[in-house]
């Protein structure tokens, strides 16, 4: 606008040019800085503190649909969604005390053995508040967060299987990264033959990927991922997802493997976050470190 | 479609500060309603469309630096890399400001090709800075592009009647 006029009456500032540069080149730099370092995130949930009024109320509206649907559900409806789930109760506390018998004599093995003992885990529930919030990334707003005592890097699951990992705290709201995010990595085994690999998320789509699999692996099609449990941060034995397709060809040293999620990843409201990260055994004493020969003969 | 034949719709009315930030707050507000699937990826982008409108018609009020500003509060209301909405929107209040003589001659139907680019450019350029950090876009964010340069006939109309109310009310 004034860039053009080589004399300017009144003096509004820089030019639209210089101002754009200037804005640009701060931008590429906390760009820069937010992708490398991660030295912002202060800032970040201050600023979030501004804009937490502007979300809740968009939140809203949801919110009182989701109540007035409650409000107006039918009573036979309610009646039998009541017998389903004592029917499960019933079938569920059943295997619930075989398995707590087996957890006992697990316990007790692991005792004989001399093992490390499995960790029981506590749960916090929690709502979503954003199914989505950007067409790129494969990410949820939870509605707890560091007043919660919620941490990064907890595990996110419902009542079947692993949904996420809580990835970054607000304080109110946490943001949990689904597995299906693209590079989300779980470290998984076949419950059927006990092979470890790692599952990653493929993107955009609803879909794992196992990868560095050997065409000649033991897998096969309705295999059950489970956490293996060995990066120390997933508890072992939840159930991740199914082994959907194979594709071997001989031509590539890997198999292609697809998996779609056993929990579902973008289906419920309600998750629950397994709110104690598992206490890692203390790192082995370094050892002592010799004196090298060269210095030794020296002497 | 008498609004749309306006060619020069009379003297520009004032506008109150307070006009600008509630109709940009109340803009960041619809794009963080939760949108899902299909209706995220066609969802307009109301705080561009709101913030261009302003660039256009008060380009001294409403600047870069603002709409950097703004950027960054998008930037932490979405979750997304920090500065990314910023340098969009900053591309944006330029491509308003410089072309606010020209925009304001046109009319609506005119004004909307004119936008259209504008806000080509600002979508591009988030895509480009994701493409960047993680490899892959997805092409459905562009529809987005398409619907908020249909919501500028709207939000311009809203924003005019807007300005005249206060007047009235004097």
């Amino acid at each position: 606008m004034d860039s053009t006029q080589t004399f300017q009456v009144f003096n509004r500032g820089p030019s639209p040019g210089a101002r754009l540069v200037f804005f640009a080149v701060l931008s590429l730099l906390l760009m820069f800085v937010d992708a490398r370092f991660r030295y912002l995130e202060s800032t970040r949930s201050a600023l979030s503190v501004l804009v937490s009024p502007i979300q809740h109320l968009a939140t809203l509206p949801g919110a009182l649909w989701h109540q007035a649907g409650d409000f107006l559900v039918a009573q036979n409806r309610l009646l039998e969604a009541n017998k389903v789930l004592h029917r499960q109760h019933e079938r569920d506390s059943a295997q619930l005390v075989q398995s707590q018998a087996l957890l006992q004599e697990n316990q007790q093995l692991r005792n004989l053995l001399a093992m490390q003992q499995r960790n029981q885990f506590s749960v916090q529930f929690a709502e979503i508040v954003y199914a989505e919030i950007d067409v790129f990334k494969r990410k949820v707003l939870i509605n707890k967060g560091g007043s919660a005592s919620i941490q990064a890097g907890q595990v996110v699951m419902d009542d079947k299987g692993i949904v996420g990992q809580v990835t970054r705290i607000y304080p109110w709201l946490s943001e949990v990264t689904l597995i299906t995010e693209k590079n989300h990595a779980v470290p998984v085994q076949v419950l059927r033959s006990g092979l470890r690999s790692i599952a990653f998320g493929a993107g955009n789509t609803s879909q794992l990927s196992l990868r560095y699999m050997p065409v000649s692996a033991d897998i096969q099609k309705g295999d059950v991922l489970v956490t293996s449990g060995i990066d120390g941060l997933y508890p072992p034995g939840i159930p991740v997802a199914v082994v959907e397709k194979i594709e071997r060809d001989p031509a590539y040293p890997f198999a292609n493997i697809i998996c779609s999620p056993v929990g579902g990843v973008d289906k419920h409201r309600h998750l629950l976050v397994l709110s104690a990260l598992p206490a890692l055994p203390e790192r082995p004493q370094a050892t002592p470190v010799l004196a090298k020969p060269g210095k030794a003969g020296k002497n | 479609m008498s609004y749309l034949d306006q060619a020069h719709p009379e003297i520009q009315r004032p506008v109150s500060n307070m006009l600008i930030m509630a109709s940009v707050l109340g803009a960041l507000l619809l794009n963080s309603l939760p949108w899902e699937g299909l209706w995220l990826s066609l969802r307009p982008d109301f705080v561009a469309v709101a913030m261009l409108y302003w660039c256009t018609h008060k380009p001294l009020r409403f600047g870069i630096g603002m709409a950097w500003a703004v950027g960054i509060l998008a930037d932490v209301s979405d979750a997304s890399l920090f500065g990314q909405h910023a340098l969009s929107y900053t591309v944006l209040a330029f491509g308003g400001v410089v072309l606010s003589r020209r925009i304001q001659m046109f009319d609506l139907r005119e004004q909307t090709t004119q936008v259209f680019f504008i806000l080509l450019l600002t979508y591009a350029v988030y895509a480009l800075v994701h493409w960047q950090v993680s490899g892959q876009v997805a092409w459905t964010y562009l529809l987005g592009c398409l619907t908020s340069t249909l919501l500028w006939v709207p939000i311009s109309v809203l924003f005019q009647s807007m300005r005249q109310m206060r007047v009235d009310r004097e």
